[in-house]
């Protein structure tokens, strides 16, 4: 296998790797914001829980294996993009580490005061991690101060511009409606209403954002000059899917209305590598000192091992990955002979 | 403070915190998932409520390493950035594929165990507690890994082109001897800290005389694998101090505060030093009682080998790499060495006393309500053989490759390095808070506790604040 082909696929991989970690953990993240909000008794909110209870640790491990495959196939990008947002991420870690502990400590004592905390650390923490997320995504798009030895020359406010908490907010929004259409689809009866009438009235909210998301990046980005104005059928569809969310909604058809959030996050983030690809950093200052697949990968050989491994692993992961999803497929009820603690 | 000192310490002190909860995890698991088998093959309930019990222990402590694990991955990019390029091509393979072959498996399987009970058949939720174990533990082996590499490269070219290390030959990397000693120090070490945990706790409640059978049977099952597993720890850390020897051997003499060539050469029992450690003020060695090439021993398996002085290899070592400071600090090196194989052997024997002490009705003797106590042994050895295995490598990040100044990320400043290394024990120090007090609570309720808490809903939480 070529060098080049190489380092495409591991691109590609590590793109798939981001989709997927959006995908999954966007309705998990959606799920832990919307828990002191949709959840008003103790069982209420352990439904709420549950429906993500056997899989979120399983579905934040995205996240972890696509930084290190970065660190295995890109060095550079891991090395320049962590530390250079380093704020930012320091952050997302508070945020997930409070989410974490949270899932497992806050049914472990029966004082009320303990698990409202905690509940309340599950939302924040996933706020926090959907807002960082989608900030640093916008900024990668539109481009960092990047200086000729790929060092990040910025600090967190430089992050901090109005088309990155564009993308931020429109993430933390996104995933909300991703989140309550999977509840929408794991819970069952008073519940499950209430979580409909949450889809709704966020809907328009979300079309307003994501809107908003897509003018700016005509602003911010070179997605005129990389995609053209008629961006491709992908961002368009991305774009629909999400329109038509609403009709599946006021049906009831929970489960197409969780198709058409999970397709319009999978094809943004398509659309996201699609722009930046073969640019993996775009620097700012000169487009020269953007990093690329190129110049900052590993070597052939050590790419060629671990496609080896991700040839032969990754299929096995998805297996058994999908298959727990399989076994917990049923709906949850706030009977609290059934709910596990 | 520079950025550099701060990025040192946050990363020694996340990681040490990380390492308090892992070895419990790594051995935890195995006794869970043998005795939720025993319960499978015999139907003997208590078999349940120990699995159930120690279980409830064991997810205390696992989410903790979760979630400070995420910390370290991270780290490596975020204040290590030099580093990371300059080994990347090689250190991100172990480390990419521990999240591949073992995080999915433990965290994937850890959700089925958790919720699995009665909604997945049987045989499977008993075969995904295993697959925690063995995740967990594979886990260890790739990090392992990454870190005997840190210690020893090996299948490495040094690239003049891209001007960083290549890897040349992954085969190399992944039979690393060094590597493969620090799994075995590291999961013998696992399951001493769980048979430590368990003999504590179940000594709490053999003393009140509270579920007597499920405890005593406990304990009976974690001293023989306590005194197994301490005695493993043992072997493995004198093979791993052989290797380092040939490999490391500025850490070798460091341990010693050997300064001068010799041989045979004398194992130090107490040596003082003054306050920059780089003098040596008194010492007592074991040749002043006529016994000689006890170090030597040590080094080689013979009594007449030459173990060379820190002050030689430093002569050797700025002759090779150039003029510089490479002896690690001795204070930290000596006396964590001494603490480590100290409590290590104090180890050993405490587990063979209290098998030997089994044949009689333990419930009645004296010495019993102090046994909680040894739960903190292991937790002793472990920090300190991690403090010793990282310091002792300094000035090093990469063995001879690349020294830890010149492996920080170059764009951090103070600001954020306090901001960070703030935020961290604040909140470090809030979980450990929760843990201690959960796993207290839950160890001091028994096994009736882990069983029935389950379904118990708080009272009225209708009225909460929100």
């Amino acid at each position: 296998m070529s060098y080049e082909f190489l380092q495409t696929l591991w691109f590609i991989l590590i793109a798939i790797l981001w989709i997927g970690f959006f995908f999954l953990e966007g309705f998990d993240f959606g799920v832990g914001m919307l828990l002191p909000f949709l959840g008003k008794k103790d069982e209420e909110r352990r439904a709420i829980i549950n429906t993500i209870g056997p899989t979120w640790d399983g579905n934040e491990v995205w996240l972890l294996t696509a930084g290190g495959a970065t660190f295995a196939a890109f060095p550079h990008w891991y090395a320049t993009m962590f530390s250079g947002f380093y704020l930012a991420l320091f952050l997302l870690l508070v945020g997930l580490i409070l989410r974490g502990i949270s899932f497992e400590y806050r049914s472990k004592d029966r004082e009320p005061r303990w698990r409202h905390r905690f509940d309340w650390m599950i939302a924040i923490g996933s706020f926090m991690a959907s807002l960082l997320l989608g900030a640093a995504f916008a900024n990668l798009a539109r481009g960092v101060p990047i200086n000729a030895d790929m060092m990040y020359t910025g600090n967190l406010f430089t992050l901090l511009n109005p088309y990155g908490l564009i993308g931020g907010l429109t993430t933390v929004v996104v995933f909300l409606l991703h989140g309550a259409n999977f509840l929408g689809l794991k819970l069952e009866g008073e519940m499950r209403e209430r979580v409909i009438a949450f889809s709704k009235k966020l809907y328009f909210t979300a079309m307003i954002v994501t809107t908003l998301l897509l003018v700016t990046t005509y602003i911010y980005t070179d997605i005129r000059t990389k995609l053209g104005i008629n961006p491709g059928i992908t961002p368009i569809a991305s774009y629909v899917a999400l329109l038509v969310t609403i009709y599946f909604i006021n049906r009831k058809l929970e489960g197409w209305a969780f198709i058409m959030t999970s397709l319009h996050i999978v094809l943004t983030q398509v659309t996201f590598f699609t722009l930046m690809f073969p640019r993996v950093m775009i620097s700012s200052l000169n487009p020269a000192w953007s990093l690329t697949i190129y110049n900052a990968s590993s070597s052939q050989y050590t790419l060629t091992v671990m496609s080896i491994v991700a040839l032969i692993f990754v299929p096995i992961v998805l297996a058994y990955q999908g298959w727990t999803y399989y076994m917990f497929r049923k709906r949850i009820s706030t009977d609290k002979k059934t709910l596990v603690y | 403070m520079d950025p550099i000192t701060l990025s040192r310490w946050q990363f020694g002190l996340t990681t040490v915190y990380h390492f308090l909860f892992v070895p419990l995890t790594l051995g935890l698991g195995w006794f869970v998932a043998y005795m939720q088998t025993r319960y499978y093959q015999t139907r003997d309930e208590d078999y349940r409520k120990m699995a159930k019990f120690w279980g409830k222990l064991f997810l205390i402590n696992f989410a903790i390493g979760v979630v400070t694990g995420i910390v370290q991955e991270f780290q490596f990019g975020m204040n290590w950035s030099e580093y990371s390029r300059y080994v990347g091509d090689i250190f991100g393979a172990p480390l990419a594929i521990e999240a591949l072959l073992a995080f999915f498996l433990e965290s994937t399987f850890l959700g089925v165990w958790i919720f699995g009970e009665g909604r997945v058949p049987e045989k499977v939720h008993l075969a995904s507690i295993w697959l925690v174990a063995i995740g967990s533990n594979l886990s260890a082996l790739w990090i392992l890994l990454a870190n005997g590499w840190m210690q020893h490269p090996v299948g490495y070219v040094i690239n003049e082109a891209t001007g960083r290390a290549e890897l040349v030959d992954f085969f190399a990397l992944i039979t690393n001897p060094k590597g493969w000693l620090f799994f075995w120090h590291t999961i013998a070490a696992g399951l001493a800290t769980a048979s430590f945990l368990i003999l504590g706790v179940s000594a709490y409640h053999i003393v009140r005389k509270q579920n007597l059978k499920i405890f005593k049977a406990s304990f009976q099952m974690a001293a023989i694998v306590g005194l197994i597993s301490s005695t493993l720890v043992f072997l493995g850390g004198h093979t791993n101090g052989q290797y380092m020897f040939e490999t490391q051997p500025m850490k070798f003499s460091a341990i010693e505060a050997h300064w001068e060539t010799s041989a045979p050469a004398a194992f130090s029992i107490l040596t003082i030093g003054d306050l920059t450690g780089k003098q040596e003020v008194w010492s007592l060695r074991t040749d002043a009682f006529g016994i000689h090439g006890v170090l030597s021993f040590l080094a080689c398996n013979n009594f007449e080998c030459e173990v060379k002085g820190v002050n030689q290899l430093q002569a050797e070592y700025e002759a090779l790499y150039g003029p510089g400071d490479y002896i690690p600090l001795m204070v930290v090196t000596y006396w964590t060495f001494r603490f480590m194989m100290t409590v290590g052997l104090i180890m050993m024997l405490v587990s063979f006393l209290f098998l030997l002490a089994l044949r009689k009705p333990i419930e009645n003797a004296k010495w019993m309500k102090w046994v909680p106590w040894v739960i903190a042994l292991p937790y002793i050895a472990n920090t300190s053989g991690w403090i010793l295995t990282e310091m002792g490598r300094q000035p090093w990040i990469v063995q001879g490759l690349l020294k830890v100044q010149d492996a920080v990320s170059p764009n951090l400043t103070t600001l954020d390095l306090l901001i960070s290394l703030i935020g961290y024990t604040a909140i470090y120090g809030a979980l450990a808070g929760a843990m201690f007090y959960l796993m207290k609570k839950y160890a001091v309720a028994g096994p009736d506790a882990a069983m029935h808490e389950s379904v118990d809903v708080a009272p009225s939480f209708a009225g909460a604040d929100d």
